[in-house]
């Protein structure tokens, strides 16, 4: 067998040939809503969502991902996998320069990777499989892995492994580098103002290497606390884009209707986000498997998504979400049956003990969710309490294990061994830490089915190990999966071509132009 | 008593207070008589407007409870916050104010200085402060409502204990060797009572006041309907349904209200100089 040559500028190529139907205009401004205003730009030290919505337009990531999550090329113009499937080479673009002038290379991917082990969990996680990194010209980075790894090609998205100039970075103390408050990369805007409390400008890069692109001159990112104060500023023109999640979800529906107002679902395909209870499956009554069945026949999640997401989003099956791979909904199904919620109750002799339930202290829709659910479980006769918290000490209780339901969302990365087999494997246990196996899920089966995942070859492997997992998963009911997140992306109309890939609104706005 | 009822019947006021609370206290106790179902519990389509169907006269909210029910239940939390917690700041704060007032010296210099310090906190921050450290429960914000409403009790007990104890019938106890307490309780704080019901009858308003704004942000008892609460969680959906917030926050303004009118009221009847006038 020769080497499978994935030859993704083709791909993109034919992307843009349908993306072109109308010629992009030149030129503009446009203004969207950042909320919160993030802790800082630089994307190598810190990673919440806001930092990556504002820095995914300075720096890049070696690929970018398409909605059904194929690789497509960005600083890397094309790349290839060899037979055993341990040596990943990459061809890099030539003539991309930093916002500086200098000269983009291997070195600095080498580079990168050096730095984002020391500074960016998620990476270094990623990289573990990687055995050494070598760039044998200036345009070539070839990654050596210890074993084959299936998810390898997905970690390269510009949050997930961001490039970062060695010239400006090597040998200096990361934290206080001059450059993380004015970040210099090889993206299609350029860092130029922060007024904090109030807006963040990025400007147009002239030299950016994809002719003709980027079409508009600047973006504002304004920052607006106050939910409905950012409805207001949509409706009365002082902004453009409103990214998923900034404002509340009552809001949609009359934002949508206004005139030239587009809404779109689409750009969340590669986190995926997933909404789900945690469930303590240590103590209390939670810890029988028929309880947790219960739970998951006593909510009525088509209520959840019609009323508190607006019809958005949709039910989970699963710990997988519908747009990650390998996704399976042949598994048991746990329909709205509040009376065979109330048997499996009644056969568990639950006795009515109280159940600490903590809801997800993110605004609005999190709470109302939470009332909601509480109603739903206590018509089963559960006996519910609601501990109100705010965000820090809600993670600290659930780090803690001191809860009996918790709600949450979790990013999935597109790969179930990138984002879902750390909340169900036991190796992901540690106490003190949120956003892993905080249930205390023990299943050696579930554990050796995502060990031979991450690195089983070829492709149809993998597929037949995570379909058996999400089947054992769902009839164990470790969490009750809620629903597939949706953050509904609001803009003008004549904004186009904002979202073209699965990473959305935090790839940057390299394609967006407006019509004028 | 016969004499303070007729005085109290008098005044115009305090006779609409009175009725105001009358009934609101009647829905808070045989209201979820009536009403037997939960006010959480989803019962129509959401966002339905108020008189629109008999069975939800006041529409529904976000998730389709019932209006009515909210405002009924809500009662309930409303006036028992507003009546527990104006007891326990009086607990605290007339021995407080009484034995400053009546020892004097350095009694009073440590017992003033305490209650200073805490009148220096402006009072509904230091409510917010200590309901978050202490978890939004309804135990927790009645005691911070104590915590920042007794001070302005023990100033004015102590402020009338000051002047009734130069009397010549408290002189004349402590000549016949009756214990301090026994003066206190006996001869003292019966006379230096009527003021302090009529701020008690205002504190109770601001009791009301405080945990409605408590809920509205967020740190209300996350188990209990309460007007504030109503308030708050409809805020954000005020310009597609007005009638989330404009009734729980109608029966605050009435309540609050009642309360102020019963105050005056009872400052009418009480003091002495205007009843005499009446007479």
């Amino acid at each position: 067998m020769s080497k499978r040559v994935l030859l993704g500028i083709l791909l993109a190529c034919g992307l843009t040939t349908l993306a072109l139907a109308q010629e992009p205009k030149t030129g503009g401004v446009i203004n969207a809503v950042i909320q919160p205003e993030p802790p800082g730009l630089m994307l190598a030290m810190v990673q919440n969502g806001p930092v990556q919505m504002v820095s995914g337009n300075i720096f890049e990531g070696l690929l970018r991902y398409s909605p059904k999550l194929e690789p497509q090329p960005e600083l890397a113009e094309s790349w290839s996998v060899s037979e055993d499937a341990k040596t990943y080479t990459f061809k890099l673009r030539k003539g991309v320069t930093w916002h500086d002038g200098k000269p983009f290379t291997a070195a600095d991917v080498l580079f990168s990777i050096e730095m984002l082990k020391q500074t960016h969990a998620r990476a270094r996680n990623n990289l573990m499989q990687v055995d050494k990194v070598e760039a044998p010209d200036d345009y070539t980075v070839v990654f050596t892995l210890k074993q084959p790894f299936g998810p390898f090609l997905g970690i390269f998205e510009v949050g997930s492994m961001p490039m970062v100039p060695k010239h400006l970075y090597e040998g200096t103390d990361f934290k206080t580098n001059p450059y993380n408050n004015a970040p210099i990369g090889t993206g299609p805007f350029m860092f130029k103002e922060w007024q904090k409390g109030s807006f963040i400008r990025l400007v147009k890069n002239p030299h950016y290497y994809e002719k003709g692109k980027p079409y508009l001159d600047e973006i504002y990112w304004q920052v607006i606390p106050d939910a409905a104060a950012r409805s207001v500023a949509y409706e009365t023109g002082k902004v453009d884009v409103l990214p998923g999640g900034s404002v509340e979800n009552f809001d949609v529906p009359r934002l949508s209707k206004l005139k030239d107002t587009c809404v779109t679902g689409a750009g969340w395909e590669f986190f995926s986000p997933l909404a789900w209870l945690w469930l303590n499956n240590r103590q209390g009554p939670l810890a029988d498997k028929r309880v947790r069945q219960a739970v998951m026949y006593a909510i009525d999640r088509d209520f959840a998504k019609d009323v508190i997401w607006n019809g958005l989003g949709k039910v989970a099956t699963g710990p997988s979400a519908s747009t990650i791979k390998y996704y399976t909904d042949d598994v048991p199904k746990y329909p709205y049956d509040p009376a065979k919620a109330k048997a499996l109750l009644k056969e568990a002799g639950y006795k009515g003990e109280k159940i600490r339930m903590l809801p997800l202290a993110y605004g609005e829709t999190w709470q109302r969710w939470g009332e909601a659910v509480k109603q739903n479980l206590q018509d089963v006769g559960m006996n519910i309490e609601t501990i109100a918290t705010d965000v820090a000490g809600g993670n600290q209780k659930i780090g803690d294990w001191d809860y009996d339901i918790a709600f949450t969302y979790l990013y999935q990365y597109g790969d179930p061994a990138l984002g879902v087999g750390r909340n169900y494997v036991s190796s992901a246990i540690a106490k003190g830490q949120v956003f892993n196996n905080v249930e205390g899920y023990s299943n050696p089966e579930i554990d050796k089915l995502f060990a031979d995942g991450a690195v089983a070859t070829p492709d149809s492997k993998r597929k037949e190990i995570y379909e058996k997992a999400q089947k054992i998963l769902v009839e164990d009911v470790p969490v009750a999966w809620m629903l597939e997140l949706q953050f509904p992306t609001i803009t003008r109309c004549k904004v186009k071509n904002l979202i073209t890939t699965g990473i959305g609104v935090n790839d940057g706005f390299k394609d967006a132009w407006l019509d004028k | 008593m016969k004499q303070f009822w007729k005085s109290m019947l008098r005044s115009p006021s305090g006779v609409i207070g009175l009725i105001i609370l009358v009934l609101a206290i009647a829905v808070a106790v045989f209201g979820p008589l009536l009403f037997p179902n939960s006010p959480w519990r989803m019962v129509q389509r959401p966002f339905l407007p108020p008189f629109t169907l008999a069975t939800v006269p006041l529409g529904t909210d976000a998730l389709g409870r019932d209006v009515f029910a909210g405002m009924i239940f809500g009662a309930r939390v409303s006036l028992l916050v507003g009546l527990v917690s104006t007891l326990a700041a009086l607990i605290v704060g007339v021995p407080v104010g009484a034995m400053a007032g009546y020892f004097g010296g350095k009694v009073d210099d440590a017992l003033m200085r305490f209650t200073e310090f805490f009148q220096t906190i402006p009072s509904f921050a230091l409510a917010i402060v200590l309901v978050a450290i202490l978890q939004p429960s309804i135990s927790s914000i009645v005691a911070s409502i104590a915590v920042v409403s007794w001070p302005p009790v023990a100033r004015l007990v102590r402020g009338e204990v000051l002047s009734l104890r130069t009397r010549e019938y408290v002189q004349a106890a402590v000549v016949t060797g009756q214990s301090n307490t026994w003066i206190i309780l006996r001869e003292i704080l019966p006379n230096a009572l009527s003021p302090v019901i009529v701020l008690a009858s205002l504190m109770v308003a601001t009791a009301i006041l405080l945990e409605s704004s408590l809920a509205f942000l967020g740190l209300g008892d996350p188990n209990l309907i309460s007007w504030g609460y109503m308030v708050g969680a409809g805020r954000t959906v005020i310009r597609q349904a007005w009638w989330i917030t404009v009734f729980p926050g109608v029966a605050i303004l009435i309540s609050v209200l009642g309360l102020n009118l019963i105050g005056e009221g009872l400052n009418d009847a009480l003091n002495p100089r205007l009843s005499r006038e009446g007479r």
